[in-house]
């Protein structure tokens, strides 16, 4: 067999790319922001906030124990039977960042609860608020600790934003798809677009990294463990 | 009267911690808590600025009722000082900003002000050369010493220890009462949890004996270490000198 590669596609799959980096990088900072507040609903919901701590446990339950798939075709398919209508580029968009938002808040959970509980009482003794304690003392340090999970999520949801080319989104997958059923050329189509995603998630995987040493507080470890 | 505590009850499931603790504080006394671990001693400073909420009792700064359910405890907490067995410096912020983060969001000073303030703290602990450097940075004593300042920062009405030596290798313990010790000269009003029965002996305006939650006795240190009137005191000391050496 061989071989047959074609320059035309690439301004089609570089549309595609472009998609896709943007499907992903929105919803991992709408999804980043849904989940602190989920996280730390979860983690300081009690007394008077104790409703919000339950709806906040509800949410991640009901999206991580449910296909992402499952949740793109339910915001394409299945709300406009009752009368909401999206585009598919923003009920893809709305599915990943919602799905994406309930993994975060529990990695951001794990790393708030992995602060030291004396910093908590230190900031509390000082006379800060819970909140104030919460904002200046205790995420500063969770947002550190989180960044090597938070690097997983990103480059799952990279792969993961690929579904929404199944309600007709042309992201990267979805170019691809059309491409190769034009040209009949799946094989070569896809290792191209294999390689996309490869190189991508590579200089995401660098930028992380790069983030994680410049907010390493000096004398602690990498993630900002003693 | 700076600070009273009146009839103080704390039970931890069935464990019954404080059973009924009174004592009071004047302006610029310096009054330090002896006793065997687990007798609640830890239990009560916390109580005083309610990182504890007591079962029973009640507690005044000045007059205002630390105790009553519509005290603004954040503001409470501002004028009381707590230095921490284990330091708890903000690990991810540098010994000035540790210094400068209760001035700027409690006292709500301009970074200028908050600034200048610490850095004269962080001098009065001898550490203004480490305003720079993180926890990680700094020996154990250099962090209890820039805790000292962050305390000393809000200018508070008085200032709990917890134990402050007790986490510090031996050879840093003596850079911590110095601070502490230069304190309680100055006039700052302190009540010291602690085992280095020197420093209690020496600074001390009163020594108070506690035991299993209740206080056995309270004295002078010269009296409570020369003549204890209960036997029990007699019995720790005892101990305790065994254990770490009479004068120090």
């Amino acid at each position: 067999m061989s071989l047959v590669f074609s320059w035309d596609w690439l301004p089609r799959l570089s549309q595609g790319l472009l998609l896709t980096v943007q499907l992903t990088l929105l919803s991992m900072a709408f999804g980043g922001f849904l989940g602190l507040v989920l996280a730390v609903l979860r983690v300081y919901g009690r007394g008077p906030l104790y409703p919000a701590y339950l709806l906040a446990s509800a949410y991640i339950h009901v999206f991580r124990g449910t296909p992402l798939l499952v949740q793109v075709m339910t915001f394409y398919y299945a709300l406009p039977t009752v009368g909401v209508r999206f585009s598919p580029v923003v009920a893809g968009l709305l599915a990943l960042t919602l799905n994406t938002a309930a993994y975060q808040a529990e990695y951001f959970r794990g790393a708030i609860q992995s602060v030291r509980i004396g910093q908590m009482q230190a900031a509390l003794a000082l006379g800060l608020s819970r909140l104030q304690a919460v904002r200046y003392v205790v995420l500063p340090q969770a947002l550190r600790l989180v960044i090597p999970p938070w690097s997983n999520e990103l480059i799952y949801m990279v792969k993961g934003s690929a579904v929404v080319y199944l309600i007709g989104v042309l992201e990267l997958m979805g170019q691809a798809k059309n491409i190769a059923a034009r040209t009949f050329r799946n094989f070569e189509v896809y290792i191209v677009v294999a390689l996309f995603y490869l190189a991508l998630i590579l200089v995401l995987s660098l930028g992380l990294r790069w983030v994680e040493r410049r907010m390493r507080v000096p004398g602690l470890g990498v993630s900002g463990r003693t | 009267m700076l600070l009273r505590v009146e009839d103080l009850y704390k039970r931890y499931g069935k464990e019954d911690v404080l059973k009924g603790v009174s004592f009071s504080l004047d302006k610029g006394e310096t009054k330090v808590i002896i006793g065997p671990s687990g007798t609640g001693k830890s239990t009560l400073l916390r109580c005083i600025n309610r990182l504890t909420e007591p079962d029973r009792g009640r507690i005044w700064l000045e007059d205002t009722e630390i105790t009553s359910p519509k005290v603004n405890i954040n503001r409470i907490r501002s004028q009381i000082g707590f230095v921490f067995q284990d330091f708890n410096l903000f690990t991810h912020l540098t010994a000035l900003d540790n210094v400068r983060l209760g001035l700027i969001r409690v006292k709500g000073m301009s970074k200028k002000e908050a600034t200048e303030r610490a850095m004269a703290e962080l001098a009065r602990v001898g550490l203004a050369d480490k305003a720079r450097a993180y926890p990680a940075e700094l020996s154990g004593g250099q962090q209890q010493r820039v805790s000292i300042a962050r305390a000393l920062a809000m200018d508070p009405k008085l200032i709990l220890f917890d134990e402050p030596t007790s986490a510090l290798d031996p050879e840093l313990i003596g850079e911590v009462l110095a601070v502490m010790e230069g304190l309680a000269r100055s006039g700052m009003t302190m009540l010291v949890v602690t085992h280095e029965m020197g420093f209690a002996r020496t600074v001390a305006d009163e020594i108070i004996f506690m035991e299993r939650g209740v206080i056995v006795e309270q004295g002078p240190p010269e009296q409570l270490f020369r003549s204890p009137k209960h036997p029990r005191t007699a019995e720790f000391l005892r101990r305790i000198t065994d254990l770490y050496g009479g004068e120090q």
